[in-house]
């Protein structure tokens, strides 16, 4: 039957190249956790429930693991995530519930103040050698610090509430039939940008370069700092986009909300495979990592386990997609030389 | 040659970086077709010539001509507009990147129209992997391989295709082969040939005298940022260009020195006092 063994070899072949594919250990990752949950949560989690638990976290989560992984395959990491949720929040807060004034001036404050600390973020970046870890470490507790501190100045608390309007309510906090939180539809707006950016337009094209060698890639022509500094704003703009959301879904803002998100997202975008290094990841890569997470995250809770087994699982995920992504990386350098080891000075 | 306007001529260039002079009175010229080799050990000041001539810095004193003109380059973007293209030791490329897309960094080509540009991997691939097999690197077929998986030689021969594609009329090589295996180097002076074959002024700059003579028109040694010697190819033997860029200690004699170190001393070399 030479007409079938031919089909099995060039099945075998798409097999392989999918194998090979960075997102296929991610994937595999993934099933492995649902199979899990599902096996323990039962039917509760197999049906609407666990599903709307599991996507109303990724949902939130995710749309700030785009940037943060696109800043990622650029090389740079941003920590002020964390601080912008609240500080967005917050300007919501006190613009729109706090002064009384019109819903959509709030929404445009609160997110111009994650444009604003992710323009701050890339200028210091760019204009400085200082690693972006720091900067961003630098800038989330600058903007703590002036959250609390006006928040507790103008409204005289650390918790501010609002009422929204009806139609600010509809678009970023209501839920779907009482569980699907709209977040979850935001979040695939998010997707289909941040894929048409990295994957379908030339400036993916400039991310991977910027991360793989910013020297090479500044002298090939690429923008590198007006890059880097859109991705800042980018990664800023979607920060403060959840902030936006959390106060309109929950009537209130409080100072202290959002530093999970830090670790969070870097794990959401680590563990769908993007090289800590830079230069390398997929958007769908993000996504199937901020699924993963967001499964054990929730599915702890639908099995009968100590919630505190779901921190060990995650730990253990991100090990697993490290030492998979290094693989990944050995694999496709091949036996090329080690770049850095053998510079010689002229 | 004398009737010939140099593609890239260097007059009585000067750098200074504060008090210190690191190169100094350099005056050079490459002609179309030609490979100018730069010879020199560690620390002679080739690689602040290199960034003078690829635009990263600019002279303190002295002239830059292209096609005898006067030119003065703002930046990197620059000297590459004007032909100027540079390929560092290990290749400039990005080892997790396909071959189509390292290939066309920076100037990707696309379809679609307005802001809705699509990023064309198909004709992108298309064209890096036929530039490079043009070169006679008929190993590489598939634009989609990640340049890591390359080998040295592959990459800087890819590197070198990508500047001969984009338009490049003076092709600076910095040190292309000293990472290199005997075999791998072999195969980036076939290309360097080729380069020189298709009229490009090429600048190869190494320490390999074996390498700049298998290719080279014309050289040049450098010593303490001077030019030390200038010479013409068959004027002087390896021995004497090697002399040279030790400083004027002959080779011969620091290798008689060793030997009779050795001779008195067990076969042991002697011991290194800084």
């Amino acid at each position: 039957m030479p007409k079938s063994i031919n089909k099995g070899g060039a099945l075998a072949a798409s097999l392989g190249r999918l194998a090979r594919r960075q997102e296929t250990g991610s994937f595999m990752g993934m099933v492995v956790v649902y199979i899990f949950f599902a096996a323990l949560g039962g039917t509760t989690f197999l049906g609407a429930p666990g599903f709307s638990s599991f996507l109303n976290m990724a949902g939130e989560i995710g749309i700030i693991a785009l940037p943060v992984g696109l800043l990622m395959i650029a090389g740079e990491l941003d920590i002020s995530v964390g601080s912008v949720i609240p500080a967005s929040s917050m300007t919501v807060a006190i613009i729109s519930g706090h002064y009384g004034l019109p819903n959509a001036v709030g929404i445009i404050g609160g997110l111009s103040v994650g444009v604003l600390v992710g323009y701050i973020n890339g200028l210091l970046v760019t204009r400085t050698a200082i690693p972006s870890l720091i900067i961003t470490i630098g800038t989330m507790f600058g903007v703590m610090g002036l959250t609390l501190g006006l928040s507790i100045l103008i409204a005289g608390s650390t918790g501010v509430f609002i009422v929204p309007d009806a139609w600010a309510k509809s678009l970023l906090g209501s839920a779907i039939g009482g569980m699907f939180q709209v977040t979850i539809f935001w979040w695939v707006g998010f997707v289909a940008i941040m894929f048409y950016l990295l994957h379908i337009s030339p400036y993916g094209n400039w991310i991977y370069a910027l991360g793989g060698d910013r020297e090479s890639a500044r002298k090939a022509g690429i923008p590198t700092q007006t890059l880097t500094t859109q991705l800042y704003i980018l990664s800023g703009f979607a920060a403060a986009f959840v902030g936006v959301a959390q106060v309109v879904t929950f009537n209130s803002a409080q100072v202290a909300a959002g530093q999970s998100f830090v670790f969070n997202s870097i794990m959401c975008v680590v563990i769908g495979g993007v090289l800590l290094t830079g230069g390398s990841g997929s958007v769908i890569g993000i996504v199937i990592g901020t699924l993963t997470f967001a499964i054990v995250n929730q599915g702890i809770f639908f099995s009968s386990l100590d919630p505190n087994i779901g921190s060990v699982i995650i730990g253990a995920l991100l090990l697993a997609a490290v030492l998979s992504n290094d693989s990944f990386r050995q694999i496709a350098m091949g036996l090329s030389i080690r770049k850095k080891d053998m510079r010689v000075p002229s | 040659m004398s009737d010939t306007i140099p593609v890239l001529e260097l007059r009585k260039v000067d750098k200074s970086f504060g008090p210190i002079d690191v190169l100094h009175e350099i005056s050079l010229k490459v002609n179309k077709g030609e490979v100018l080799c730069l010879l020199g050990d560690n620390g002679a000041g080739k690689s602040t010539l290199i960034m003078n001539l690829c635009g990263v810095q600019q002279p303190t004193r002295g002239d830059i001509l292209m096609d005898g003109e006067k030119v003065s380059f703002q930046g990197p973007k620059d000297a590459a507009d004007r032909g100027i293209a540079t390929v560092h030791q290990f290749g400039g490329t990005f080892p997790l990147m396909s071959i189509g897309r390292s290939f066309f960094v920076g100037v990707e080509p696309t379809k679609g129209w307005g802001p809705f540009k699509i990023y064309d991997r198909k004709r992108a691939n298309e064209i890096a992997v036929k530039a490079v097999q043009d070169f006679g690197i008929t190993r590489i077929d598939d634009g989609d391989r990640l340049v890591g998986g390359l080998s040295g030689g592959e990459r800087q021969s890819l590197a070198i295709a990508r500047a001969v594609h984009f338009g490049a009329r003076v092709l600076i090589l910095d040190e292309p082969t000293a990472a290199l295996g005997v075999k791998q180097a072999a195969h980036v002076l076939r290309i360097v040939n080729e380069a020189k074959r298709r009229g490009l002024a090429v600048i190869f700059i190494t320490h390999q005298v074996m390498h700049a003579m298998a290719v080279g028109d014309h050289f040049a040694v450098l010593i303490r940022g001077a030019v030390a010697a200038d010479f013409k190819r068959g004027d002087k033997t390896r021995e004497e260009i090697t002399d040279l860029m030790a400083g004027g200690e002959t080779m011969a004699d620091l290798e008689a020195n060793i030997a009779g170190y050795m001779e008195t001393h067990d076969g042991h070399p002697p011991t290194i006092v800084a």
